[in-house]
């Protein structure tokens, strides 16, 4: 670790701080129906969508009128895109004349980029053609980002609000998230992406002939497009298959640390979006904190480990100086590398700049571990905040529960319905990645797609179903997950891991609308003291520890210890 | 569920208009327009001749040019990616065995994550000058000029690391010999 290496992380974190507020309140105003300095190019055209698409945009919705929506609109979405992908081959903009995908990995790709996780079970260069990355997933990109914040609007009203049953509209919340907030920051960082390098271009492809005479054909495409809002969505499916490590995708460590900027920016401001429409910023400054604190420690972690690099190679004679480089590129350096792998997993974004699998192993737990913590720190656009507040709802519970007190969350009263419902989705994790983990551990056909052996590949089977059901996207990537088995099942996990999850947090936040609010008294817990974000971050980590760490144990724990053993696999 | 049906369908198409079409066909326009060299991929020309792009790595194996780092893909930029090996994986031991000479720096026996990677840092270049003056029947201390002067230093003093693009420094070596 260097004195150079925290100060570009610092820097990237106090850019990210810069906007965190004027962002947050420009979102709160826009989500309850305030005019913005958008509003004079951007109304005509949000109001032509309601009048096409027939939406009465004053039309309150309840939790289940809201899911609903949802859930048509995501199918609707899972269909076209179902359908592009098939039909690739007799559609536009397809110059290598790549031929449709097929139905397995239709139906996995479909899922992944729906649910926001942009799991990739192909590259992209030798499978997708301009077409399909445009239309098809990149509009994904925007739809599925734009989903999750309306998600999280409704969960937030459901505090702001009194003796309510509307949590607002979606097709208005996802309108106005793409066209005010998605769209324009897109735009602006697209064209900064370009500037720095990033293709932008209906090319298919440069063939050139090398100083050495040999032939090197580099695809090209639309690439700065996708790339903004991969970052500012937290979607993370790169254009090609080393994702954000690859130089078009992120030619230099500006560009990288611009990268990183994107993926937390709307993140980090949700949750000042949330305390100002509670009425208390101050309660987004304390959920803020929370995710700063945890990211912060996994942060320090990779850093740590992947600079003290890998002994069996010093063993070797190399150099320890550069510390563990397999697997990652010279221009972004170990600081920002480390600062990437906690944010785009703190996140559910899912982008990589490193290669995950060939982290150390401690570098690997933090990733893993972000990911299994229930990606709200800050977790995903949207899909974060709505995380955070449940792990909020459990957090004045067991506080409630030691002084003997019926919890209260921003005036709400949490009773048993809203408890079970809280423990209901945050079941979905542990459920889903351990099950199909242990399953897939003794499937010979799963334990076939394997990159490497030992407690190693136990992880890559364990980070394969964390990110699907978490809709992080990332992968140990060594792991063949293109197969029936493997796009089958986590396509089933980034369903479950997203919609299990959020329909009882909306039938939550619809009971939670609906009572009214009361007012502080003395023995109300204060939920925006130091006390509170120490018991909130306590809740998250005890939880997240005793459902994961026996199977942590057995990955990235035991290969630790077998690594200073010298051990080999 | 049938009421959402309109707006759900009918949204999904005017944002697959706008989004998937008129957003990146403008922002192709665009970038075309202002920043026409890196919307095309950085392409690097001799003469008439496309020899790559600045960007992206591209091998080479004769002594006298300096190597790039080693690749998963070959250099292959159809098959971006890493190894993806683990820290413990006795196919990585094996392949930085057959590489490693005393002291060697890291990324000059480890793979990128993208197998395209375009630098090597300055260690893994000063490792190499000897071999590259020789074939070149070169002083090493021109050689040396030579890196020091490709070596780019981090952005502002800040952002990123110090580091040599391989293409650029060996073109450098290759122009005093085409003139």
């Amino acid at each position: 670790m260097s004195i150079n290496g925290w100060l570009q992380i610092a820097v990237t974190l106090a850019l990210v701080l810069a906007v965190v507020l004027p962002l947050g309140r420009f979102m709160a105003a826009l989500f309850t129906g305030q005019r913005t300095f958008l509003h004079p190019i951007l109304s005509p055209v949000e109001h032509g969508f309601y009048r096409a698409a027939g939406i009465d945009p004053a039309r309150e919705q309840g939790w289940a009128a809201y899911a609903m929506a949802m859930l048509v609109f995501s199918g609707a979405g899972f269909a076209s895109l179902y359908a592009i992908l098939r039909l690739q081959g007799v559609l536009p903009f397809n110059p290598a004349e790549l031929p449709g995908v097929a139905p397995d990995l239709a139906f996995n790709t479909a899922v992944s980029f729906l649910t926001n996780t942009n799991w990739q079970a192909y590259s992209g260069e030798i499978t997708m053609s301009p077409f399909a990355q445009m239309a098809g997933l990149a509009v994904h990109n925007f739809l599925s980002a734009a989903t999750g914040i309306a998600l999280a609007m409704a969960v937030t009203r459901a505090f702001a609000r009194s003796g309510e049953m509307g949590l607002g509209n979606f097709w208005v919340d996802l309108t106005r998230c793409t066209l005010y907030v998605l769209l324009p920051l897109s735009i602006v960082l697209a064209l900064a992406f370009v500037a720095l390098g990033v293709p932008q271009t209906l090319t298919g492809s440069l063939d050139a002939t090398t100083l050495e005479g040999a032939r090197q054909v580099i695809p090209l495409g639309p690439l700065a497009s996708q790339e903004a809002i991969k970052q500012l969505g937290t979607n993370g499916g790169g254009y090609f298959n080393a994702n954000s490590a690859h130089p078009f995708e992120n030619p230099s460590a500006l560009s990288n640390m611009l990268a990183i900027w994107a993926m937390l920016a709307i993140s980090a401001a949700l949750p000042i979006t949330f305390g100002r429409m509670v009425g208390s910023e101050r309660q987004g400054w304390a959920l803020l904190s929370a995710m700063a604190i945890v990211m912060l420690g996994g942060v320090a972690l990779v850093y740590w480990a992947e600079t003290s690099g890998n002994p069996l190679l010093t063993a070797l004679g190399v150099d320890p100086a550069l510390g563990n480089m397999e697997g990652k590129e010279v221009r972004f350096g170990q600081a920002m590398s480390a600062l990437f792998v906690a944010v785009t997993t703190g996140l559910s974004c899912g982008a990589v700049d490193v290669m995950h699998d060939s982290l150390t192993p401690l570098g690997g737990l933090v990733p893993l571990l972000l990911i299994q913590l229930g990606e709200v720190l800050p977790g995903g656009v949207g899909s974060g905040l709505y995380g955070m507040v449940v792990f909020c709802v459990l957090a004045v519970f067991v506080a409630g529960l030691m002084v003997g007190r019926t919890p209260e969350f921003l005036g709400k009263k949490i009773e048993a319905r809203e408890i079970r419902l809280a423990v209901l989705a945050v079941l979905i994790l542990p459920l889903v990645i351990l099950g199909f983990t242990s399953v897939a551990a003794m499937l010979p056909a799963a334990l076939a797609s394997l990159n490497n052996q030992g407690p190693h590949g136990l992880s890559e089977l364990l980070y394969a179903y964390s990110s699907a059901a978490g809709n992080n996207g990332s992968a140990f990537a060594g792991l063949n997950a293109n197969t029936p088995w493997f796009n089958t099942t986590l396509g089933i996990a980034m369903m479950l891991g997203r919609f299990a999850y959020v329909l009882p947090v909306l039938a939550m936040a619809g009971s939670l609308a609906a009572k009214t609010r009361v007012a502080e008294s003395s023995g109300t817990f204060p939920t925006t003291s130091l006390l509170f974000v120490g018991l909130l971050v306590g809740v998250i980590l005890i939880l997240g520890g005793l459902q994961f760490f026996p199977a942590l144990a057995l990955g990235p724990i035991v290969e630790h210890v077998l690594m200073h053993a010298s051990a080999t696999f | 569920m049938i009421p959402h049906l309109r707006p759900a369908f009918v949204l999904l198409a005017l944002f697959t208009l706008l989004l998937g079409l008129a957003y990146p066909l403008a922002l192709t326009g665009v970038a075309g327009l202002v920043f026409p060299h890196q919307a095309e991929g950085s392409p690097v020309h001799i003469g008439d001749h496309l020899i790559g792009s600045s960007l992206i790595g591209q091998a080479f194996s004769k002594p006298e040019h300096f190597h790039p780092r080693p690749s998963a893909s070959g250099y292959d930029a159809m098959a971006s990616g890493g190894s993806n090996l683990g820290p413990l994986s006795q196919k990585l031991i094996d392949r930085v065995k057959a590489d490693v000479t005393p002291g060697v720096a890291a990324d000059a026996v480890t793979t990128s994550a993208s197998g395209l990677d375009p630098d090597i840092s300055p260690q893994n270049a000063l490792g190499q000058v000897a071999r590259v003056a020789k074939a070149r029947s070169l002083p090493e201390e021109t050689v040396r000029d030579v890196v020091a002067a490709q070596t780019k230093p981090r952005l502002w003093g800040l952002i990123g690391e110090p580091r040599v693009n391989v293409l650029a420094l060996n073109l450098a070596l290759d122009k005093p010999m085409a003139n």
